[in-house]
Parts: structure tokens; sequence; C-alpha cells
């Protein structure tokens, strides 16, 4: 079922077009986030969500009604901001009561939710505590309480990790994660972390400059990038120009020190024509052979140019003959498997499948 | 090693405070000393008796003049105080959420324009105003709105409470605005996300953190006000006068020090009790950050 519809938002602030035609409908219960670099729209858009900015022109509809003229205090929306906005002179239990003034229960059915809504984000016991004297992942939980005490229909989350250090940040992405499909709740999210959007999301709108670069599912964003912005803002990604000579349902590709490839249409997500294109390969996908080693995969010889190791992981870049810039591959370090230096000759395998053509 | 460091910048502090110590000392703490052994002292006729009494104490309880002085000069200090406030608050307001961040500045300046007159001056202007055929008057008169010039606004307590209120506004509109400013707007969304009005949300989040100025406030306006003389002698008219007028006439003219040291420490005990009975009060939102 479709709980939220935006056909058409566009919003200028001034001169500046903050949204771009952005189209996009989001499912009950989904976790969609919205993935950008900073200045691409990605809070506006989750603030005309909420409320807080009007749409310029187009229209928001959630749960079939629309928005216009609704303010945040009506919407069945109900927000995480990112510097936890948690009141300074309430106590943990009264800013989770917050917005329960008005609710219709008794006194002691608002003191039962705030408990259990405590409970639910692993606060409990924590309600008297001040809200000054809490930690930032603390106060990221109480704020997430503060919220969902409501049952929003939709829960809009500002880059809530991101002031969070590492290890408290991966732990709180999987209590998220767990969390929404507990309360089942339609989640949205904003951030620029594309590790957070990949781990968290059934779906992600990546934004560049107010519009949709590119929505779909982690995996087929990270595997099938529409266009190299995508594919640069996405995890790692090698860039090699090569010219399409043949198209139909088997493309025909020259791509440049890998020679000639033949690729499935699906291999090129953001469609294709004859002539220039650019290529992308992920680290991943290409590996070194090491001594003695043979496989029955394509080939290329090259020298190693840097070795960056990473523990788990060492990444190499690669000179390849014909191509500018070193190739970057990443190697599982496993037991035997030893560290080149730089300067070693070797060869590189690669497969014509890790290919994606992608649009200008 | 740690220890010989403490002691090092312990004694570099007490040098660098110790100028303005003294001058505490010399222009603060030892007046008042002087004034409150002279209210233990008597005067017998041209000099001075150094015995130590409560007499003028239990003298200045005793006479209805002082105490109803007293007491109307607290009710004067309060009604310009309240005054104050609930005008300052409004324009803090409006300067701090509704002017442009690049203007704010120039508006602050704006605020502080009276403060280059004299205060005396002012007092004097606002007699021209308020008097019987003050600016006021005249303009009234001339529109036809009243027949007779309205003599409540001048030379009674009325006149010294709107003459006071003008002259305190920017101590009172600053700490105002510096505890609105310091308000996270982020705040202000939480709530109307969370279900409350414009209204309600004044009333939950952004009057009860602006509460450390609004206390500042009433405390830097009640204080002075209480001992101000020269409004009321100005524009108070017989009924306006307040307590620091008589403190002044028992030096001045009636050449009784200790009584008029008596008066001063009544009346600086009164303004300390009404001030920390406030505080005890405004307790709730004074607590800072845990």
């Amino acid at each position: 079922m479709t709980l939220i519809q935006l056909t058409g938002v566009n919003k200028h602030f001034g001169d500046y077009h903050a949204l771009r035609d952005i189209d996009l409908e989001i499912q009950q219960g989904e976790f969609f986030s919205l993935l950008g670099p900073s200045g691409c729209g990605k809070t506006t858009l989750l603030r005309t969500i909420a409320g807080f900015e009007d749409v310029g022109t187009g229209a928001i509809r959630i749960d079939g009604r629309d928005m216009k003229g609704v303010g945040p205090n009506l919407r069945p929306t109900n927000m995480v901001f990112q510097s936890y906005a948690i009141f300074p002179h309430l106590s943990v239990a009264e800013n989770v009561g917050f917005g329960l003034r008005r609710a219709d229960m008794t006194r002691e059915e608002k003191t039962r939710a705030v408990g259990q809504a405590l409970e639910m984000v692993g606060l409990g016991g924590y309600g008297a505590r001040a809200a000054n004297a809490l930690s930032g992942g603390q106060r990221q939980r109480v704020a997430l309480a503060r919220a969902l005490i409501l049952e929003p229909k939709v829960l809009l989350l500002d880059e809530p990790l991101s002031a969070l250090d590492k290890k408290i940040r991966e732990q709180m992405q999987v209590e998220l994660i767990k969390l929404q499909r507990e309360v089942g709740i339609t989640f949205i999210l904003v951030t620029h972390d594309q590790e957070e959007a990949l781990v968290m999301s059934d779906r992600i709108a990546v934004m560049f400059d107010g519009g949709i670069g590119q929505m779909d599912d982690p995996e087929t964003l990270y595997r099938r990038p529409k266009s190299k912005r995508v594919a640069e803002f996405i995890g790692m990604m090698n860039f090699l120009d090569g010219e399409v000579t043949q198209t139909g349902a088997r493309i025909e590709v020259k791509v440049q020190g890998l020679g000639r490839c033949t690729v499935e249409s699906e291999q090129a997500p953001g469609g294709v024509a004859p002539g220039p294109v650019g290529i992308g390969i992920r680290p991943e996908t290409l590996s070194l052979l090491f001594e003695g080693e043979t496989t029955t995969r394509k080939q290329v010889d090259a020298v190693v140019d840097e070795v960056v190791y990473y523990g788990d992981m060492t990444y190499y870049d690669m000179r390849v003959a014909g191509i500018d810039k070193p190739l970057t591959l990443s190697m599982k370090n496993l037991i035997g498997r030893p560290v080149l230096d730089v300067g070693t000759e070797t060869r590189v395998a690669w497969d014509e499948r890790s290919l994606v053509l992608l649009g200008r | 090693m740690f220890r010989k460091r403490l002691t090092d910048s312990g004694r570099r502090g007490l040098i660098l405070v110790s100028p303005p110590f003294l001058y505490g000392v010399l222009l603060l703490a030892v007046p008042l000393a002087t004034v409150l052994l002279f209210s233990f002292w008597t005067q017998d006729y041209l000099t001075i008796d150094t015995s130590f009494t409560f007499a003028n104490y239990s003298e200045a309880l005793a006479d209805p003049l002082y105490m109803q002085l007293l007491r109307g000069s607290l009710l004067i200090a309060g009604a310009v105080t309240v005054a104050t406030v609930l005008l300052a608050f409004p324009i803090a307001y409006f300067v701090s959420f509704h002017v442009q961040p690049s203007r704010k500045s120039l508006w602050l300046f704006l605020i502080t324009i009276p403060f280059w007159t004299s205060y005396l001056i002012r007092v004097f202007l606002w007699k021209v105003i308020l008097g019987y055929n003050g600016v006021l008057n005249s303009s009234l008169t001339g529109l036809g709105l009243i027949d007779e010039p309205l003599s409540f606004i001048l030379y009674n307590a009325n006149a010294v409470v709107i003459t006071l209120a003008h002259a305190f506004a920017p101590f009172a509109i600053l700490p105002i605005f510096v505890a609105l400013e310091k308000i996270d707007r982020s705040l202000l969304e939480a709530s109307l996300d969370l279900g409350e009005t414009r209204l309600t949300t004044f009333l939950r989040v952004t009057l009860p953190l602006a509460m450390p100025g609004v206390v500042a406030a009433v405390l830097i306006v009640f204080i002075p006000t209480i001992g101000d003389y020269v409004t009321p002698r100005l524009v108070g008219g017989p009924d306006g006068l307040m307590i620091a007028n008589m403190i002044q006439t028992q030096f001045l003219k009636l050449n009784n020090a200790p009584m008029g040291a008596t008066l001063a420490i009544l009346a600086m005990l009164s303004v300390t009790a009404v001030s920390l009975a406030f505080i005890w009060l405004n307790r709730r939102w004074l607590r800072g950050p845990r």
C-alpha cells in the first residue's frame, strides 16, 4: 500500500532550486532512505514531508490525504531531529510524554505509555533523569521514544546517527532496523553515509542538486548504478573509457586497456547508445593472481603501484598498459596469501559480467 | 610538580584579581560597612554618639511614616518591574525571532539610543510629555478626545512608574534577548512536530527556557529602582516619593546620618528578601545544565 506519494514537487529558496521535480512513492512499512551529499536537498525534502517547509509546486499526499496547508502539528508524521532537540528544561519522562498532553488518556495510562516507550528504546528506569545528563546515544533514544510514543504513520529521521561515534553508530543502526520491524512504522531516513543507507534501507533514493538520481533497493543501486555520479557516490568504483560498437540484447563494447567485450543489456541500467561510454568496475570484482595461481577468467598484465593494508583486506592500485589511471582492486587477506610489494609484476583477473555501462 | 604548578597559577590568579578586588573593597565593602556602623550609632544634636544601640531600628520600625514609605517604594518598584518586563519581552522576542540575523546588532544598537542623553534630561522630557499643559495633554485636548487635561499622569506614582519603566527598558530587553537567542530553534520545531500549536509551544518551550533571562531582567530592574530618588523627586509629587528620598533627607536636611543609614540598611534588607524570594519561586527554571 502506498503511504506517501509525492508528485512533481518543486521548491525554490530565492533563486536556489532546492527540489526539482520529485516524484516518489513510499510504501507502508518501508524503510526508505534519502541519500546524497550535503546540499543535495535531502533534508529539505524531509522537512517538506514533515510540514516545516511548504511545497512550491506539486503535491504531497500521506495516507491518501493532501497535505497542502496542513501544519506539522496536524500531520501523521513525527521527526527525530539531527540535534535530537531534547527539551533541556524537562526530565527524560517529561520529554518522552511531551506529545501526549492532548491524548485522551488518564495520567496513569500516560505514565505507563512513557515507561513502555523508554523500555522499547532500552532506557527503562531513566525517566526521572534530567535530559541534560544523557550521553549522545541516550539522547538519540529519548528522541526516538518521544516520536514513537505518538504512533505516527511515518517516522522521519534527519541524520540521526551522524553525531554518534562509530561503535555506537553501528550498534544503533542494527537497533533501528530491529525497532522498525517491531513497530512496523514507515521510516524515512536522511543520510549522507552511503554505508548506513545500504545497511538499513529497503529502498534508497540517491539525490543530487535537488533531484533524484536513482531510486532502487540497495543491491541494485550498488551493482547497477545508472550514472557515474551515483556510482561514484556509492562504494568504490574504477572508471574506464569505452566505446559501444553494437547494441541490442548483447552489447559489444571496446574497453580501454581490457579490449573487446560482450555484455548483457542489464549491465547498462541507464540505457545505451553506440559511441563513447563510461564503464565502471568494482574493486572486489577484480583479483590479483598470486604466484602459481591460474584462472579461467580473462587476464591482463599489471604492476603493483600502491598497497593499502586494512587488516581484513588489502587494497592494491595496479598499473595496466593502456589505462591512464591505476585500477583499484581489493583482496581478502586469506591464510597463506602474501601482501605484495610495490613494483611486483603480476596479472589481474577480471570478468565481463562485472562491467557496468554508465549513462552520461 | 603538579602541586607546584597549581600554586604558581594560583599566585598568578591572585595577582590578576587583586586590583579589582582592592577597588571593590575600597568602593563597595568599606562604604557599606560604614553605613552599617552608622546605623548602630545615634545623632546627639551636633555630635554623633558612638555607643552601640538598636534605637534607630526600633524607632524606624515603629514609625508608620517610614514603614509606609518603604511599602510604597516596594510597590512602585514592583509596578515598574512588571511594566518594564512586560513591555521588554515582546521587543526582545521580536528582535530574536523575527529580525534577520544580520540586522539584530543594528536593532540592539537602536534600543540603546535613549541612553545617549543623560538620565536627568530624559526625566525632564517625561515631565514635558506628561505635564498639565504637556505634549500628551495638549494633543489629546487638540484632538478633542478630552475636555480637561489629565492630571493623574504627573506628580504621582504613575508618573514615576512610566518614567522608570522607560529608563530601565534596555536593561530588561537585553537579558531576555540573550535568553531567547540561546534557545535552539529545533526545540520549537520539535514541539510543533509533537502536536503543539505556536501558542502552546510558546508556553511550554519558549517561555520556560526564557525564564532565566526574565528573572535576570526582574532583578536588574527591581533592585536599582527601589533606590532611585531623582525620578520620584522630579515627577513623583507628594505621593510618589520613595524611601531613597527620605534617606537623602535624613542625611542632608535633617542632619541625622545614623537614621539615614538605618533606613538604607532596612531598604537593602527588604530588596534582598524580595529578590531571594523571587529567585526561590523561580528556582525550577534556573537550574543550569546538570
